[in-house]
């Protein structure tokens, strides 16, 4: 038998978590990220304030298959268009997900403009890592 | 025990009692008050501030509004003190929190959603318009930016002939907690620390009816921590802007009196009023045995409370009305000074105006109907709620001294090295997720949640929509305010507010009130300090 | 179109243009390891330019982050384009992870550096070759210099950030306690050590703590016998104060290690180590596969042990 290499694992799936914009909630988005990190998964956090501009150089460099984006403040009709403006621009094929207060009427606006998934206020674990999942797995 | 007992009758009847029976619904007439001293209105004040409790005087029913531009807001204004509301209370949006105008990039999509936008003094008269000042009093939610909101206040009411010694209310100003937990923070810690005690100098000696910091525990809270936590975090902040104020020379006497709480009131109900009756305890006996305080007003912990937004569910939004009354009846209760109850639909959106009068409702049921208004301090001596308050004060006095070891004798250093290493930021994430755990494996049960979920599909109820006109409007009308303003008086304004903050031994407040008159912004005057204090980055404690 | 679809000599062609998707896709696949991994060491080693690695090492909340973000700010200036790996801990129990140091040093985005987010992923053998391979990658792709930072807690992520060219060592002031730091390893790697957050209290007895320890102990430079004796530099992070000093420090350390040829000797043990870390995992590999299924025939486990390992190495 000859010595060799192989990679026997399974990838990791890396996620970019973000607070976009001057929106100070990050008792969901923390949770999230332990939730993803207990499910395996590698979680890039950049915490708050951040611009569409960082998030997308954090995705490029950490080579994210997903982004991870909580809204609180009822700016997600504004603010997750020009995110997902800003990934068209840069080229970048990334499931966006959508966390927080969404009135039920906006999900199928946002759903419309490319959101992958959208996950209400204390959405279960399970539901969490499966949206994820199923957005990671649908681009690929 | 017969003095003290005495004393408490004086006090009792030199108070003037409102003009209702204080009976059961039956008719059958009740004692003031039941038990052991020290009775209410006595040292330390775990039982109450006032010797008549609610006989006196009801709780301040003080409505939390603010959506849209300045007129929005100060129709909702006028609408609650038609319904009976007595006290203001003005919700900013996230720019003019974070100290930037509607103009800024900074701003997309958040101008008027959260909160009222308010970018000069233009929009403050608009907010205010028809409300005579020297009437009501105000509260206003604002940390990083508070100096400038303050000072728009002032010269509003001066506008309005109403001298800045009338003016009534409470800035929040409460800056520590926005570290640890709401992070709508401009500066570093010791610079934004410098920020509140002038304001507290400035208020001290100008406006003798103004709360200069409202010690915030709510969004510890909504933050995921604990009850004790929330007590503890928050009555150490408390200790800290002493300390700073006691270092910078001021009276403990003098600012102690205008120091005042803001609580969180969440589901576990005896956990509730244990907490809110340790919260006077604790205060009392630091301010006077630790701070030197002899007058007792500056012993007291006077505190508002608002029902807890993080317990409302997205799910069967009805629901949340039960909640808010149990929330708000441990509040009264716990002997609050004032109250604001959410709104059921919170959790999905701002309240509509329906859903706004309901909560409002909801806390005059509890005034008026219950009945526990008719005694103070209706559960003291009971063994578990005894047992509550003494088992909260035992929590926090842990954390009290896990801060004064970490800041070598000083809380106020302990706080800034808490912040620093990210204790209380661990802390609360901590308990956040545990919560989240309980209830994501079923340990505990949330109504609607992960229980009883029948009835979730049903229609969303309806919500207020925030036009997405007015963060246009907003941002023709700054254009308006800057193409008519003085430029050269502007820039003058804020060269003196930078070379105020350059020097310590300045109080900010006067630089700030002259800067405001010229219609700066809210984001110029901001920027002026930023340049000098610069600004925080918080590091990732997850 | 997605970098995911492109071969590894596609994406290793785009790398090396300066694409950054490719930079950051071409890092996964070595944070992988295996086939892929094993392609782009192939592509990138002849590409490699010597670029300056400086690992940078101290306890949690010494201000790491801070400081590397300052380092990022300041090494434009100077006409350098940096790159980081920042390294943290993977659940033990998981695999998972949350990684969070960009928040602190995130102003290097668009500047032409570059910050990535490492997970030890929980066994030694993958950094000791992820960390080389992302470094070569970087280097290869015109970065320099190349920035690790490490919690220097555990000792894989000190051997790791020890294997850098220069080792930079962030204490705070009282943390000035010999046996610790002795404990920690650090001592011994240290090359420059900073004293962060000097604006407090204790910031010189912590430093007098240091030179006393430095006077006592072996440490790497003076181990050379070279003469070279670990320079004990004061910040304050988040103002960016003595940040500019600390790096002519690393620079100087850099000069010394070119003067003395033991930059060779370091690169050649660093050389030796990565060999080793790949030879290793190559073995734990094929043994794991040909422990699979085994079971007692009669043979003594020492027979079994010659047979097998005759077999692999054939």
């Amino acid at each position: 038998m000859a010595i060799e290499s192989t990679n026997t694992e399974q990838p990791t799936i890396r996620v970019v978590l973000a607070k976009l914009g001057l929106d100070g909630h990050d008792r969901g988005i923390k949770v999230v990220a332990r939730i993803l990190r207990d499910a395996g998964m590698e979680v890039v956090y950049l915490g708050l304030r951040q611009t569409t501009a960082s998030i997308v150089a954090a995705a490029e460099e950490e080579d994210a298959d997903a982004i991870g984006l909580s809204m609180h403040n009822a700016g997600h009709l504004a603010l997750a268009p020009s995110m997902l403006a800003a990934l068209h621009d840069a080229d970048l094929d990334i499931p966006l997900i959508i966390g927080g207060i969404i009135p039920e009427a906006d999900i199928p606006i946002l759903e419309g403009s490319g959101v992958a998934a959208i996950l209400g206020p204390g959405a279960p674990a399970e539901e969490v890592v499966t949206a994820v999942r199923g957005a990671v797995a649908a681009r690929t | 025990m017969d003095d003290k007992k005495h004393a408490w009758q004086e006090q009792y009847d030199a108070t003037h009692l409102r003009d209702v029976p204080f009976e059961t619904m039956s008719g059958v007439p009740v004692d003031p008050v039941f038990g052991d001293a020290p009775l209410p209105g006595q040292y330390p004040f775990t039982r109450g501030l006032h010797a008549a409790g609610y006989r006196s005087r009801l709780w301040t029913m003080r409505m939390f509004a603010g959506f849209g531009t300045a007129e929005d807001t100060n129709a909702r204004f006028k609408e609650i003190l038609r319904n009976g509301g007595m006290g203001l209370s003005t919700a900013f949006d996230m720019p003019t929190l974070m100290g930037y105008d509607s103009d800024s990039p900074w701003a997309l999509g958040e101008v008027g959603r959260a909160g009222v936008a308010v970018d000069t003094l233009r929009d403050m008269e608009d907010l205010y318009a028809d409300i005579d000042l020297g009437k009501v009093s105000t509260s206003m939610t604002i940390n990083g930016p508070a100096a400038a909101l303050l000072a728009m206040y002032i010269a509003v009411g001066e506008q309005g002939g109403v001298a800045k010694s009338d003016l009534a209310g409470t800035i929040q100003n409460d800056i520590l907690k926005e570290y640890q937990a709401q992070k709508e923070y401009i500066y570093p810690p010791r610079p934004s620390m410098r920020i509140v005690t002038d304001m507290i100098r400035y208020t001290s000696a100008e406006m003798p009816k103004w709360h200069p910091v409202s010690i915030s525990g709510y969004h510890i809270r909504e933050a995921g921590s604990t009850a004790a936590q929330e007590l503890a975090f928050t009555l150490a902040n408390g200790f800290a802007y002493v300390e700073a104020a006691l270092a910078e020379g001021q009276d403990v006497d003098q600012f102690g009196r205008r120091l005042s709480f803001f609580f969180n009131a969440h589901s576990d109900f005896f956990e509730e009023i244990g907490k809110f009756r340790a919260a006077r305890r604790i205060w009392a006996r630091w301010m006077k045995e630790r701070y030197g305080a002899t007058d007792e007003r500056a012993m007291m912990c006077r505190f508002h409370t608002q029902t807890a937004g993080v317990s409302l569910t997205a799910q069967q939004p009805e629901n949340n009305i039960a909640r808010v009354a149990i929330q708000a009846l441990s509040a009264a209760l716990g002997g609050t000074q004032s109250l604001h109850t959410d709104s059921f639909d919170e959790a999905l959106a701002l309240p509509t105006e329906k859903a706004a009068r309901i909560a409002l409702r909801t806390q005059q049921v509890v005034a008026h109907e219950t009945g526990v208004t008719n005694v103070a301090d209706p559960l003291g001596g009971a063994p578990y709620v005894e047992w509550m308050t003494d088992e909260m004060e035992l929590q926090a006095e842990a954390v009290f001294a896990h801060l004064d070891e970490l800041g070598n004798g000083s809380i106020l250093e302990g706080v800034y090295a808490g912040i620093d290493n990210g204790y209380f930021v661990g802390e609360i994430a901590d308990a956040a997720y545990r919560f989240a755990r309980e209830i994501n494996n079923d340990q505990r049960i949330i109504v609607g949640l992960n229980e009883f979920t029948d009835g979730n599909d049903e229609d969303e109820t309806n919500l207020l929509r925030i036009d997405h006109s007015v963060e246009e409007l907003q941002r023709k009308r700054l254009e308006a305010v800057k193409q008519e303003r003085n430029s050269a008086a502007v820039e003058a304004s804020l060269a003196a507010i930078r070379n105020a903050a350059e020097d310590p031994t300045v109080n900010l407040m006067p630089p700030i009130i002259d800067a405001v008159k010229t219609y700066a912004t809210e984001e110029e005057i901001s920027n002026a300090m930023r340049n000098v204090f610069g600004t925080y980055v918080e590091q990732a404690i997850v | 179109m997605s970098v995911k679809k492109l071969s590894v000599p596609e994406l290793v062609g785009r790398a090396l243009e300066g694409d950054r998707r490719a930079i950051g896709r071409m890092l996964t696949l070595i944070e992988r390891g295996g086939e892929p991994a094993d392609e782009i060491t192939d592509l990138t080693h002849p590409a490699t330019k010597g670029a300056h690695v400086v690992g940078i090492t101290g306890a949690p909340g010494a201000g790491k982050s801070t400081l590397t973000g300052q380092l990022i700010r300041h090494l434009p200036t100077l006409g350098l384009k940096p790159a980081v790996l920042a390294v943290d801990p993977s659940s033990p129990l998981t695999g998972g992870a949350i990684l969070g140091d960009r928040v602190r040093m995130d102003d290097v985005a668009g500047d032409g550096g570059f910050i990535r987010s490492v997970a030890t992923r929980g066994y030694a053998g993958g950094l000791a070759l992820s960390v080389p391979g992302s470094v070569r990658a970087f280097d290869a792709c015109g970065f320099g210099p190349v920035l690790i930072e490490t919690v220097g807690v555990g000792q894989v992520e000190v051997d790791v950030a020890g294997a850098a060219d220069t080792t930079v060592v962030v204490v705070n002031p009282g943390w000035g306690d010999a046996v610790q730091a002795n404990k920690a390893g650090l001592l011994e790697v240290a090359d420059v050590f900073v004293i962060n957050k000097a604006d407090r209290d204790g910031a010189n007895d912590t430093r007098r703590d240091l030179e006393l320890m430095l006077d006592l102990s072996h440490v790497s430079g003076l181990e050379d016998g070279t003469g070279y004796r670990p320079p004990i530099l004061m910040t304050t992070a988040t103002d960016g104060l003595g940040v500019e000093a600390m790096w002519e420090a690393v620079t100087a350390h850099q000069a010394h290690l070119e003067a003395t040829s033991a930059l060779e000797r370091r690169r050649a043990a660093r050389f030796r180590y990565e060999v080793a870390s790949r030879l290793t995992t190559r073995m734990e590999r094929s043994i794991a596969r040909s422990l699979d299924g085994l079971t007692p025939d009669g043979r003594s486990p020492a027979t079994v042990a010659a047979d097998l390992a005759a077999d692999l190495l054939a």
